[in-house]
């Protein structure tokens, strides 16, 4: 689901408005329209359910005391995702605190954008796999990426934030946004195709 | 010609679209002229597409139950806290 994904009856705007205004009932219809995808972006960073809940609920209480701050530049979800993506980060670094590897680990011009599996795939994969299905392997592959690379091509590619966004969010200038999300675009492209490749003889018609 | 290394070093912003009209027109070029490179770029812009394309699972109902209740008597805290000024809370990014 995108960020341009309309549900009937669904007015942000006036919404926010209202929940700048004090409504709570406002506030909470917001909450409930963009949980699971804060929701499963926490999962997804965080790799723990319970790490997840609580940035769910950190996020939703900082952009509640903090509705304020929120001026409309940008899209409302695009602040929430933010603001999430901060507390899912802190999250994730007190949890790795006694291992080695820094998220924001400097990352080597070496020749990890290499490309092995150069094969079409067998059709749509939405075709072949039910939704559990993909969205199970899709998330493995996700999760095999590191930390790094994983959370730039969730919010960009994923959340839909812009390279800019994703920079400023990041904390990251958007030349490293912009090679990190190369390299995992590269790596996901390998891990897929490994699962998705046409099988038989066609397979190696391009070597 | 470009070699198969410089377009894949280029294939994001292909993908994307950013590229000047120039560079975009010699990736062009060459993703027609290779067919390696033809398939890395298919199968990359399936990968994107395929995770755009992913919905969310909803949360168990449990699970946002209990989220949102204990989320919204959190709410009301705050805002009776927010009155206070000791009660100092740190910053959100603005949009």
């Amino acid at each position: 689901m995108g960020t341009s994904s309309v549900t009937p009856g669904f007015d942000e705007s006036a919404l926010v408005a209202r929940a700048k205004a004090g409504d709570d009932e406002a506030f909470s219809e917001l909450v409930k329209h963009y949980d699971r995808r804060v929701f499963r972006m926490a999962k997804q960073i965080t790799q723990n359910d319970d790490d997840a809940e609580d940035v769910l609920q950190e996020t939703f209480l900082k952009a509640y005391t903090h509705l304020d701050n929120f001026q409309g530049n940008s899209k409302f979800y695009t602040w929430v995702v933010r603001i999430a993506v901060n507390e899912a980060l802190m999250k994730l670094r007190k949890r790795r605190s006694d291992k080695t590897v820094p998220l924001d680990e400097p990352i080597d011009t070496g020749e990890d954008e290499m490309v092995r599996e150069i094969a079409v795939w067998d059709q749509n994969p939405e075709d072949t796999y039910s939704r559990e299905e993909l969205g199970e392997l899709l998330d493995q592959a996700i999760q095999s990426l590191r930390p790094a690379y994983r959370t730039v091509f969730i919010l960009r590619d994923i959340e839909e934030l812009s390279i800019e966004e994703t920079a400023e969010t990041l904390n990251l200038s958007i030349s490293a946004v912009k090679s990190r999300l190369l390299r995992a675009r590269l790596q996901l492209r390998e891990k897929l195709t490994r699962q998705f490749k046409q099988k038989g003889d066609d397979a190696y018609a391009y070597l | 010609m470009l070699t198969c290394k410089q377009f894949l070093s280029e294939l994001s912003d292909y993908l994307d679209d950013t590229l000047d009209p120039k560079t975009k027109a010699e990736l062009h070029r060459h993703v027609n002229e290779c067919p390696n490179c033809w398939v890395v770029c298919n199968t990359t812009e399936k990968t994107i597409k395929v995770y755009k394309g992913m919905e969310p699972q909803p949360i168990p109902p449990e699970i946002e139950n209990r989220f949102l209740s204990a989320l919204m008597e959190k709410c009301r805290r705050a805002k009776r806290k927010s009155e206070d000024p000791t009660q100092d809370a740190p910053p959100a990014p603005t949009s």
